[in-house]
């Protein structure tokens, strides 16, 4: 039986390398803050995964701090650059619409709790952040703003930002960007792009699940959320887990078949342009990820859709979060001038490291008929 | 047989799902999200639809080992339930609204989806059978008359009864929830849920007040004598006896009962006991859940409330009302309720209460 996996930007398989090195460290003792035999022992093969992970982002060593997960890297920044501005009378988060949820609900949260005044710059109908909006804010209230936080790339489209741009017009207003998305799958380096924290995870680039960093510009303070043994850097306190930091760092030495990826995307998108011609793709004009589709087929429920492809043996998503399992029309899409009804009958297809020409053949031959049988769920 | 199986979160659609997998079928469990914006938890034994029940049933699914979506059914509930529900208070009737969830939603929407996606049929937990006779597929109680559910099941069409699967109507609930046990469901003792789900305090005439706004008007006697004021005429019920707060008593002391509801004058008519009694009732809309009944008179039963008693009646349809006349009097009958008619323990038609005498 079939089991066509092409759902990557949700979670994408640990890579062996990772596998055998959180095997591997998962039977040594000792945690990596103790000072004895065993406590040295954990440090150094940690600290020898963080300068992994610092070469490939492309930052030094001391940036690097480990969290539980992309989402608390997100809201360490952006609720730590909020308060540090506040501190100094600032008040203004700026953030896109397209933001992924742990970015969105932190900065409505600073919003409710905080009294912090919230603006999101909108995108144009290809899911690119409007820059002259951001240009125009920061020129008349760039001394009010605590924190520009844009996306490094989009989870739901794969559409890339112009972050240097981004970080041009901000000059001296922190600046984080969300690049759990991008993370492997696109040339980024930290320094060259100029911002001051940038969010990672590991489970996206066939690393563990349960571990993420944040990138935090060198002696760059700011208030903790989790207070205790204060194990990095004072901003994250927890017991550091090798295991799992020693396998994001084996995840992040492979490198990523981008062309590869790229050639899949390719033929899937002109497989489904052939088969559904009515349907179109989001985001088609903007430079991309490889490995993310964004497909609407007009006259469709895409939760329907997921159905009819879960029962033909295929795993892909509507890409965007749910509550209770209850799907909402994307913000994503929204933004970018959709209806709620065009919104909702929208799948997003990501290919990976694994994913294969077969894949590929086989999503395009159980197409036709799920989405025959989703617009007739739908009359 | 493809089949989708509503799981609500709760114990007795849990075990149907599972029964239905045993007896072969390919079951996909479909958890209905009806409120737009669900709450939390279920507090006690009311409301349902909480992000905890959807947490409950998926559970159950992975336990039974089948495939499990949320369907957002939220806005059609609202439209045809909830909205419904409203617009018969406002004009004076008392509706059911599991009733009207059975005819739009769960044998409607989901059956027609369903359908549309290739499955064969619907399995919910309802305590309810169905028979393959002579006249094709029929609708009966369950073997456990206290939890009989054939009542709000009666707005199903012959179609739509086609496509339903209701694994537990040969078994009491005592028993569902001890299988429950044995297949390691979690839900095995969740208690029931009581109720209208949409009104999740449980305060019906609050929730209608909240709404429909509470303009008062007056109470009046048989005789048209105004004797009291209420706030809201929908919040009372046609046989009321308690909560009426008047002050002037009945030359013989007898109590009062709400005899009639005017929504258009806003009045509430009060009266002795003796005045309820009524002894035919006519429904309009009325649903044939097996061959149509037809002018020449038979002999069934009437029920007026889903665990209410079968009266004894003689039916007939008129050409555009079903109606039942009574061997006993019957106190208290809203206009709105369903009348349900059954032959034994088949049912038969269902209509709504649209004149009493």
């Amino acid at each position: 039986m079939p089991s066509i996996y092409v759902d990557h930007a949700a979670t994408t398989p640990m890579s062996p390398a990772a596998i055998s090195a959180i095997s591997q460290q998962m039977t040594q003792l000792g945690n990596p803050s103790s000072l004895h035999t065993h406590g040295r022992a954990a440090r150094k093969v940690l600290e020898d995964a963080r300068e992994i992970i610092a070469r490939t982002i492309d930052c030094i060593p001391s940036e690097v701090i480990f969290t539980a997960s992309g989402t608390e890297a997100n809201n360490i920044a952006l609720k730590g650059l909020f308060w540090n501005g506040k501190k100094n009378g600032k008040n203004l988060v700026v953030i896109s619409a397209i933001e992924h949820h742990a970015i969105l609900d932190p900065a409505h949260w600073l919003e409710t709790h905080e009294g912090a005044e919230l603006v999101q710059i909108p995108v144009n109908s290809d899911g690119v952040i409007d820059l002259h909006l951001l240009k125009e804010i920061v020129s008349q209230r760039g001394s009010e703003i605590c924190v520009i936080s844009i996306m490094h790339s989009n989870n739901e489209t794969g559409v890339l930002q112009p972050i240097d741009e981004v970080v041009r017009i901000a000059g001296d207003i922190p600046v984080h960007t969300d690049a759990v998305q991008s993370f492997m799958k696109t040339e980024i380096s930290y320094k060259k792009l100029g911002v001051t924290a940038m969010t990672l995870s590991a489970h996206k680039i066939g690393g563990p699940l349960g571990i993420g960093a944040l990138i935090l510009r060198r002696a760059f303070e700011i208030p903790a959320l989790l207070h205790g043994g204060g194990q990095e850097r004072e901003i994250r306190s927890g017991t550091l887990n090798a295991p799992s930091v020693v396998a994001f760092a084996a995840a992040a030495s492979q490198s990523f078949p981008k062309e590869n990826v790229l050639l899949l995307r390719d033929s899937f998108i002109s497989g489904v342009k052939k088969v559904i011609p009515d349907a179109y793709i989001n985001g088609e004009k903007s430079s991309r990820l490889p490995g993310i589709v964004n497909v609407t087929f007009p006259g469709t429920q895409s939760d329907t859709l997921l159905l009819l492809l879960d029962a033909a043996h295929v795993s892909a998503s509507t890409g965007s979060a749910c509550s209770a399992g209850v799907h909402e029309a994307s913000h994503v899409l929204l933004g970018m001038g959709h209806s709620e009804q065009s919104a909702q009958s929208s799948l997003r297809f990501s290919f990976g490291s694994t994913s294969t020409q077969a894949d590929v053949d086989y999503v395009l031959s159980v197409l036709p008929d799920v989405i025959s049988r989703g617009r007739a769920a739908n009359k | 047989m493809k089949l989708i199986a509503a799981m609500s979160g709760g114990v007795d659609s849990a075990v149907a799902a599972a029964r239905a997998v045993d007896a072969g079928h390919e079951v996909i469990g479909v958890h209905l999200a009806l409120a737009a914006n669900p709450q939390k938890y279920r507090s006690g034994a009311r409301g349902c639809c909480t992000i905890e029940d959807s947490h409950d049933a998926r559970r159950a699914a992975d336990v039974i080992g089948i495939p499990f979506y949320i369907w957002d059914m939220a806005e059609e509930f609202h439209d045809g339930v909830v909205e419904d529900f409203l617009a018969e208070y406002s004009a004076g009737r008392t509706p059911n609204p599991c009733l009207r969830c059975n005819e739009k939603i769960k044998f409607a929407a989901v059956l027609d989806r369903a359908r549309a996606m290739g499955f064969d049929g619907v399995v919910t937990g309802h305590y309810a059978r169905t028979q393959i006779s002579e006249s094709g597929k029929t609708l009966h109680r369950a073997v456990d008359h206290s939890k009989d559910q054939s009542y709000v099941l009666s707005v199903l069409t012959v179609e739509q009864i086609q496509g339903a699967i209701f694994p537990l109507g040969d078994t009491t609930k005592v028993e569902i929830r001890a299988e429950a046990e044995r297949r390691g469901l979690a839900v095995a003792q969740k208690p029931d849920s009581h109720d209208i789900c949409f009104v999740p305090s449980g305060d019906n005439a609050g929730w209608l007040r909240d709404r429909l706004g509470s303009e008062v008007g007056p109470i009046v006697d048989q005789f048209g004598n105004k004797i009291g004021e209420h706030k809201g005429a929908y919040t009372y019920t046609i046989g009321q006896r308690k909560g009426l707060g008047l002050t002037v008593p009945t030359s013989d002391g007898s109590p009062r009962f709400v005899l009639k509801i005017e929504p258009v004058s806003n009045t509430v008519v009060v009266g002795p006991r003796e005045d309820l009694a009524i002894s035919t009732m006519r429904g309009e809309r009325p649903v044939w859940c097996g061959p149509a009944v037809s002018s020449e008179k038979k002999r069934g039963f009437v029920q007026v409330r889903a665990h209410g008693s079968a009266l004894e009646c003689t039916y007939y349809f008129d050409g555009t009302l079903l109606v039942a006349e009574l061997d006993e009097p019957l106190l208290g009958l809203a206009t709105g309720q369903a009348m349900v008619i059954y032959d034994g323990d088949r049912v038969v038609a269902s209509a709504t209460v649209c004149e009493t005498q």
